[in-house]
């Protein structure tokens, strides 16, 4: 069926966006007013008002929109083939200092590392939360606890991992100095700070679609014998696997972009730097950068000052997380409101 | 672990286990508090109330700290940290002011008059907006806005006019407010939304019924039932811009400068720098222990100033919850 052409409706607060399946009911009656006729009878203040309100909506769209033609033109500008498969080197002159391989791997490593131990923990969390919440005021105090999580400034995190990580006890997790000092800088540290960041992301997403489930799921899922463990395991983990995943990719672009906890956490070296002997924990316990490192060394603020690699890399970084938010996209292409859900945003 | 799933489990097992894992999320609230409040404590106790003053070079102090070595005397921890604090409250008030205003006009279109097409475009780039890092911002910011603002909006004359007491170029208070405030932007607009959305449809129309245009609907009847979420949005994305690190320290011009409003236009272009951004540049002198305590006692404030933020925030948003709304 073609898709229903409708006249500007612009007397609705945000329709459902159009779905093709919806038969084209026609819906003419009540559309035929036309702003332009009547705000030229309008009072002067609410006319103000009215144009500095389209100001602001073109203003924004021309932001996002230049933001993007920007990046794209210096991306097309600079990247070049080798600069993602060459390794980087230390060398005042731009024309030596290699490629961006080994951040791109850290980004890569550091997304992984955080949304492999975020996502079990904000799903049991969520799932907890509202299948079982009892007591009542527990179940509060940790929904308010991942509100704080949220709110908490990346780099407060970051100076925290540091604290917590060079205790005795996680000495595994980087490298100990011969004197005993552990050293707290590793793919391991920074990624399991990461993980706070994507943390709320996917626990809003997974309470949000358990929420939606209407009870009566349930109560079917019960009065065929099942336990409540069953039941969430078998009926409505499976039904909320798109909002996980929809959260799981907004924390991971969450977690690419994220630039201090790199800063802070994953050490100052440029290549991948792996400590001990283990073959794959060497790398995680070792230190290296990532993509968001790397554009801000090379920026005029840090010490590489090579803004064409910057401009290179900072494209590539703006290319994973927007894939991402795609794929967010995808996944939640059904019951999508108004595309601006705040837990979208990682604002709750 | 995973053979262990596959088992029948007992409700009373899956719940403790599950409540375990989520009260393992307190866990880190404490433990990330009582960490960070006992490495920021020396620095606390070494300054008392004048850790919020402006005693003192807040440069200088940071410089000496540095060079204190492994055991500082009291002196070394000498901090007079209000040119930061000042710094921190005038980038997010105004990020937020401007914000407030500038998201409010732009959330009433995408809710109310928009036509479909904008719209289509418009809520792409609000998420667009929100989810690009904020390296990217700060690297626009330093090397498009920063050189434009320095080489074209600051004249020669208004450089050499306060040549003696601070250098201007470009990198500033303007540059960090007008990036900062995209930043946030979409944060406040996806809020405001959310409540403009949450209002009963019939308010509005009895409104329009008693021949008020729309606008005046919109603007006297949603936007002020709406007024809660507004603030709270508000809030939310100030808790935002104040622990933004990375992007303002690349665009703020990174001194320890207050500007003065009575600079006039000056005060614009003046550099300054936010308490996140000193963190995150003086991260890796944090192994010298009086700079570790100045630090963690400048996080130990973010921490504070964003709790309190987030508390407010949902104070804000109490009066909506008559509506029946679900946030």
């Amino acid at each position: 069926m073609a898709t229903p052409t409708r006249p500007r409706s612009s007397a609705t607060p945000l329709p459902p966006l159009p779905l093709p399946r919806t038969p084209g009911t026609p819906k003419a009656p009540k559309k035929k007013k036309r702003v332009n006729e009547s705000i030229r009878t309008w009072r002067l203040t609410d006319r103000i008002g009215y144009v500095l309100m389209w100001a602001a909506g073109l203003t924004l769209c021309a932001i996002g929109i230049g933001i993007l033609a920007f990046m794209a033109f210096k991306g097309v500008q600079y990247l070049r083939p080798d600069l993602i498969f060459s390794h980087p080197t230390v060398e005042p002159d731009q024309s030596k200092s290699g490629g961006f391989l080994d951040p791109l791997l850290g980004t890569i490593l550091i997304t992984l590392i955080g949304i492999l131990i975020a996502t079990p923990i904000a799903i049991a969390a969520a799932t907890w939360i509202v299948e079982f919440g009892r007591p009542t005021w527990l179940a509060r105090l940790i929904d308010s606890g991942i509100e704080i999580i949220a709110g908490t400034p990346d780099i407060v995190i970051a100076l925290f991992g540091l604290v917590l990580f060079q205790q005795g006890i996680f000495g595994w997790m980087s490298f100990t100095a011969a004197g005993g000092a552990v050293f707290g800088r590793s793919f391991l540290t920074a990624g399991a700070m990461m993980s706070l960041i994507a943390l709320p992301m996917v626990f809003a997403a997974t309470r949000e679609g358990l929420q939606a489930i209407p009870a009566h799921v349930r109560e079917a899922s019960y009065a065929l014998g099942k336990t409540k463990a069953a039941t969430i395991r078998r009926v409505l983990l499976p039904s909320v696997k798109a909002n996980i995943s929809t959260g799981a990719a907004l924390g991971m672009g969450r977690i690419a972009g994220d630039t201090a906890i790199i800063v802070v956490l994953l050490g100052a070296s440029l290549r991948l730097d792996p400590e001990g002997s283990i073959p794959f924990l060497r790398v995680l316990q070792g230190t290296g950068a990532t993509l968001t490192s790397y554009v801000y060394n090379n920026s005029p603020a840090g010490e590489g000052n090579a803004p064409q690699k910057a401009y290179a890399a900072a494209f590539v970084l703006l290319l994973i997380v927007l894939g991402l938010n795609f794929a967010v996209d995808l996944i939640a292409r059904s019951g999508k409101k108004s595309g601006l859900e705040t837990s979208r945003l990682g604002a709750r | 672990m995973l053979d262990r799933l596959k088992e029948p489990w007992t409700d009373r097992r899956a719940g403790l286990l599950l409540g375990a894992l989520a009260c393992f999320v307190l866990l880190v609230i404490v433990f990330m508090i009582v960490f960070v409040a006992l490495r920021a404590w020396p620095s606390f106790a070494h300054n008392g109330l004048s850790w919020f003053s402006s005693k003192g070079n807040v440069d200088q102090q940071l410089d000496k700290m540095v060079n204190s070595g492994a055991n500082p005397g009291s002196a070394d921890y000498q901090l007079g940290a209000w040119p930061l604090i000042y710094a921190t409250l005038l980038t997010t008030g105004l990020a937020a002011f401007v914000g407030l205003f500038f998201s409010l006009f732009s959330a009433i279109f995408i809710v109310e008059f928009a036509p479909n097409g904008v719209r289509r475009v418009i809520v792409p780039i609000v998420r667009l907006l929100a989810a690009i890092p904020s390296v990217i911002y700060g690297l626009i910011g330093i090397l498009v806005l920063a050189p434009f603002v320095g080489n074209s909006l600051v004249s020669q004359e208004r450089k050499g006019s306060v040549q003696y007491v601070i250098p201007l170029s470009g990198t500033g208070l303007m540059v960090a407010v007008a990036v900062l405030t995209v930043m946030i932007t979409p944060i406040m607009i996806a809020i405001t939304v959310d409540g403009l959305h949450s209002i009963p449809k019939p308010w509005k129309e009895g409104a329009l019924a008693l021949g008020v245009n729309r606008w005046r609907a919109m603007w006297t009847v949603t936007v002020r039932a709406a007024r809660p979420a507004i603030i709270a949005g508000a809030v939310l994305a100030t808790a935002r811009a104040l622990g933004e690190a990375i992007m303002i320290s690349m665009v703020a011009g990174s001194k320890g400068f207050s500007p003065n409003p009575l600079d006039g236009l000056t005060f614009l272009f003046e550099p300054l720098r936010t308490l996140a951004a000193t963190v995150v540049e003086d991260s890796e002198s944090v192994n010298a222990p009086a700079m570790q305590a100045s630090l963690y006692a400048m996080a130990l404030v973010l921490l504070a100033g964003a709790f309190f933020l987030s508390l407010g925030s949902w104070f804000a948003k109490q009066p909506l919850k008559k509506y029946g709304t679900r946030s």
